[in-house]
């Protein structure tokens, strides 16, 4: 082996050898670049169509455009909730190598709260990584100044302008205004996800939500050219958002702001309806709360606060507060004794402080201990006899009372155009055999006729049977809004009162009449409400109430010194004014507040000078 | 007599200087026409890959002009001072390379550079003309084709700086480096027969190599490439976004600045190992068509070099340098385009990137030497 190479270079082999390598290798190189020419047809050529939408689709991409939100405002114009542009913080999380760490960098800039940093963990979950979240809102000139300075050691991190609901009135009618709150995973399930692609806010209670669809508008968008790190280069196509209508609610901030403010430091609910079109002025339900918070997410606190407080200011008592609607049920029992001839105008019914029935022990008293003596209806309204009406009750039977008030709208949803109210409750036989499966006692009706006992009424229910029976049986359904506006313009888009149906009015005398013992309810030395009616620049029609909170033991006393306070009778008004050509009906419930002439009659009378007086004075001034 | 002798000095001399110069000097003005091309055509692209950064440009003609004033000082060595001081490459180069794995400069996760305080130096880039010297010197030494045995010693000195290289590690310049040294061996005549053999066996050690020598990164750029949709964010992005700007860009191509996949930055490593992808969505199949065909005559210049070669060592050197020079080109488009792994080799002279420039023209002073030297038979 090794002797036979260390012979003599054999040049001309080698040479040729070597020659056919090299045209070996020319055809390996023509090969090689052969198939990446393939390769670049099969890229450049056939998949061409392929890769450029792949292209388009890196470099183009569609951003939703969220339409502004519809302002809302009061009879009078004024605005109840508005947008103001507010400064919010924002991450892409893609964008951010460490997000804990920035966080925790951006804290000696910003104030940012656990709860801030939790919501934005929160939202994170449910979002794709390249999407902008906001860590903090409504940040202040000082902050967005300090951040700005040093955004460059930010990236991925941004101050946004937005948008942002606010409540100027805070508080003020909130229970009928609602409020917005970011998007829940719930409402994410059932609303229209491309309507919504950009909006983070939805209605969440009150005309809020009522009428999202009307405020939301249409969703917009812009088709964006934007490198590799998502920045806009520029936009190639744009369609503009339409922004939601603006709506014009019948609630009058004035009167609302009296009703609130007569309220204060009490519970309760006033609820003022116009009667000429079922247009609700105010409703008020106290405590209340101030919406704003509420916006961007309340903090855990403040909100367990609320939440947790005994006088529940979260709870809407104008729609879902069921109370005993007590004595202010009798305008209408009795209206049905004259209607069904049970009883007549002269008719007297003698009291002597308790009744009983005939084949029963029990004795049902009345709240006046010693007896009203022999009164007509007009006296029994007047002076709010419990006697006479057990007597009526009993004669109505409990059929014609239930059939009666249904006409009224007890025991039914009003149909305000807000969410959540409850039906109340109409006694009936029906109903008990229903729900009770017991068959229905005579005890029963005589408690039934003076609006104790099953009888539960919200308060618009009351301002709305108030309203029916100043309307001479003309029912208009309860609403909050009167009309909308499309944005940017100035006409009006009236909607029709609408008109849910009429009870019949046999004789018409009947209805003056008790039109008129309600008159004397606050207009007359005797009235029960007398206190408010003496020095009224107008007639008022009224009828006051007290719903017993517990029951009270036989021949016990009620004893108003040694009662908890959140055991003491309800106090309950409803009214209605000017007597002549009503205007507006009231219900007023003060929660505890044992007087219904003494405390929520008051209450009406205030709301009802700030409509019917303070309006006079605006159009005459 | 004087004076006219003394004026027709002044007259002819500088013609005369001219003409000698492009005599005397030795470069190859076919393969320097195809190089200058391809650089100019490079500039070209990187203006537009740079996003018309004039930094990025400014540097790379400086570096062009370093290099090319490199080739032209590498041309003029003689070859058979290139083969006495052969050994001497390659030893320096293996030291430096020991050198880079104790006190190397890390940078992107490899130990690479070695810091000589006023510039840095990667000595695996040295080995890229090293090695296939140091074998085409070894081989040339002793008639061909060669033994057994020296085959065996020829593959030694292969694989321990391509070992080095690997270890660093450095995938795309072992790679290169080792084909370098594997061409020469082409070159000398091997039988078919055993480097038929010599595939079986790397087929047989690529899983052993797979298991126990390759670092987790290598693996999963050769898992990436198998399936780049596996992970389209993360490894498989850079072959993703290179298909398609290559693909949008069609038959005609985007046009010059206007390629939207790598002025929007969706190109990773858009100005240097995936140039090619800018290219080829800017200016389409025709202007890929166009560079391929300035690469084959750089290509069939450089093997009718090897051919006319006079010395067993000029012919394995320039053979071997030449198809190096394709196996970047292969590799890099190859990569780019989804056929191949990502390994890190540049587009030769294309890419941005100042040290492989260097180390190319160098390759190309060689192939010129080899040519310009030739002692012609008929004059």
């Amino acid at each position: 082996m090794e002797h036979s190479h260390v012979k003599i270079r054999d040049h001309l082999r080698e040479t040729r050898i070597f020659t056919g390598r090299v045209i070996f290798a020319g055809v390996g190189v023509v090969i090689l670049i052969t198939v990446i020419i393939a390769r670049m047809a099969y890229l450049q050529i056939a998949s061409h169509e392929h890769f450029t939408t792949l292209s388009q689709n890196n470099r183009v991409s569609i951003v939703p455009v969220a339409p502004t939100r519809g302002l809302i405002f009061d009879r009078n114009g004024e605005v109840l909730a508005q947008n103001l542009p507010s400064f919010s913080l924002e991450l892409v999380p893609e964008k951010i190598d460490d997000v804990d760490a920035t966080i925790e960098e951006l804290k000696s800039i910003v104030a940012l709260s656990d709860d801030d940093i939790k919501q934005f963990h929160k939202s994170r979950r449910h979002s794709r990584a390249f999407q902008s979240l906001p860590l903090r809102f409504r940040l202040d000139e000082a902050e967005v100044a300090r951040f700005s300075v040093r955004q460059h050691q930010f990236p991925g991190v941004s101050i946004e302008a937005r948008l942002m609901r606010e409540y100027p009135h805070g508080a003020l009618g909130v229970h009928a205004l609602g409020y917005v709150g970011r998007i829940n995973e719930a409402e994410l399930k059932v609303l229209d996800v491309a309507d919504y692609n950009g909006t983070s806010h939805i209605g969440k209670t009150g005309v809020e939500k009522f009428y999202e669809d009307v405020l939301h508008g249409s969703v917009g968008f812009k088709k964006i050219e934007s490198n590799a790190r998502g920045r806009i280069l520029r936009v190639l196509e744009e369609e503009r958002p339409i922004p939601g209508q603006n709506i014009f609610l019948s609630l009058d901030a004035h009167v609302q702001q009296v009703a609130e403010k007569a309220l204060t430091d009490r519970r309760g609910a006033v609820v003022a309806i116009e009667t000429k079109t079922g247009g609700v002025i105010a409703l008020a339900s106290m405590p209340g709360f101030d919406p704003n918070p509420f916006v961007n997410g309340i903090d855990q606190k403040s909100y367990r606060a609320l939440a947790s407080s005994l006088d529940r200011p979260l709870f809407n008592r104008a729609i879902k507060g069921r109370y005993p609607p007590g004595s202010t049920l009798k305008p209408f029992v009795g209206l049905a004794g004259l209607e069904y001839d049970i009883v007549t105008t002269g008719m007297k019914i003698p009291c002597r402080g308790w009744y009983q029935l005939s084949n029963d022990e029990h004795k049902y008293r009345d709240w006046k201990r010693e007896g009203h003596g022999s009164l007509t209806l007009l006296g029994a309204i007047r002076e709010s006899c419990d006697v006479y009406f057990y007597d009526l009750a009993l004669n109505l039977g409990i059929d014609r009372i239930a059939q009666f008030n249904a006409q009224f709208g007890f025991g039914k949803t009003t149909g305000i155009d807000i969410y959540g109210e409850t039906s109340g409750l109409l006694p009936s036989r029906e109903w008990k055999r229903r729900a009770k499966h017991e068959s229905w006692y005579p005890g029963e009706t005589l408690i039934t006729g003076i609006g104790q006992g099953f009888n539960v009424t919200s308060p618009i229910q009351l301002a709305v049977g108030t309203a029916i029976l100043a309307n001479y049986g003309l029912h208009f359904k309860p609403r909050l809004v009167y009309a909308t506006q499309q944005s940017g313009q100035k006409d009006l888009q009236y909607l029709d009162p609408e008109i849910i149906g009429t009870v019949p009015v046999l004789d018409k005398a009947n209805w003056d009449y008790m039109i008129n013992s309600m008159k004397k309810v606050v207009h007359s030395n005797r009235g029960t409400a007398r206190k408010i009616g003496h020095d009224a620049p107008y007639k008022i029609a009224g009828k006051t109430g007290t719903a017993q909170v517990f029951g009270i033991a036989q021949d016990a006393e009620y004893d108003q010194e040694n009662l908890e306070d959140h055991l003491r009778d309800h106090a309950l008004f409803i009214a209605f004014a000017p007597v002549e050509s009503p205007e507006i009906a009231v219900a007023v419930i003060v929660e505890n507040g044992e007087s219904g002439g003494g405390v929520a009659a008051p209450i009406a009378r205030k709301v009802l000078d700030a409509y019917l007086v303070n309006r006079n004075k605006k159009k005459h001034g | 007599m004087a004076r006219s002798a003394l004026s027709q000095g002044f007259e002819n001399q500088p013609k005369a200087g001219a003409a000698g110069f492009f005599q005397t000097v030795h470069i190859d003005w076919p393969l320097m026409t195809g190089i200058v091309a391809l650089s100019l055509f490079g500039l070209m692209i990187l203006y537009s890959a740079s996003g018309e950064n004039w930094n990025t440009m400014t540097r790379q003609i400086i570096w062009l002009c370093i290099a090319f004033i490199v080739m032209f000082f590498t041309a003029q060595i003689p070859p058979h001072h290139l083969e006495f001081w052969a050994p001497w490459v390659f030893g320096l180069g293996l030291f430096f390379l020991v050198l880079v794995l104790l006190v190397g400069d890390v940078g992107k996760g490899a130990q690479r550079w070695l810091n000589f305080g006023l510039f840095r130096f990667q000595p695996s880039e040295m080995m890229k003309f090293a090695v296939p010297m140091m074998v085409a010197w070894y081989m040339a030494s002793k008639p061909l084709p060669p033994s057994g045995k020296r085959i065996l010693i020829a593959l030694l000195i292969i694989l321990v700086p391509v070992g080095l290289i690997a270890k660093q590690p450095d995938l795309g310049t072992s790679l290169l480096v080792g084909s370098a040294g594997l061409f020469v061996l082409l070159f000398t005549g091997l039988s078919w027969f055993l480097i038929g053999g010599f595939m079986v066996l790397l087929a047989a050690i690529a899983p052993v190599v797979w298991f126990f020598y390759m670092h987790d990164y290598q693996r999963q750029r050769v898992l990436t490439f198998l399936n780049p949709e596996n992970d389209p964010l993360g490894s498989g992005y850079h072959i993703i976004q290179s298909k398609i700007a290559i693909g949008s860009g069609g038959l005609y191509g985007k046009g010059w600045l206007n390629g939207t996949q790598s002025q929007l930055d969706f190109l990773p490593e858009r100005s240097t190992d995936f140039i090619f992808a800018v290219y080829a969505e800017e200016f389409g199949l025709v202007g890929v068509l166009g560079l391929l065909a300035i690469y084959l005559y750089i290509v069939f210049r450089g093997l009718v070099i090897a051919n006319q070669a006079q010395s067993s060592f000029g012919r394995l050197l320039a053979g071997s340098l030449v198809l190096t020079f394709v196996v970047y080109i292969v590799v890099n488009i190859g990569m780019v385009s989804g056929l191949l792994p990502v390994v890190g080799v540049p587009l030769p002279l294309i890419s941005y990137g100042g040290t492989s420039l260097v180390t190319l023209m160098i390759a190309f002073g060689l192939l010129m030497s080899i040519q310009t030297h030739r002692k012609l038979l008929t004059s």
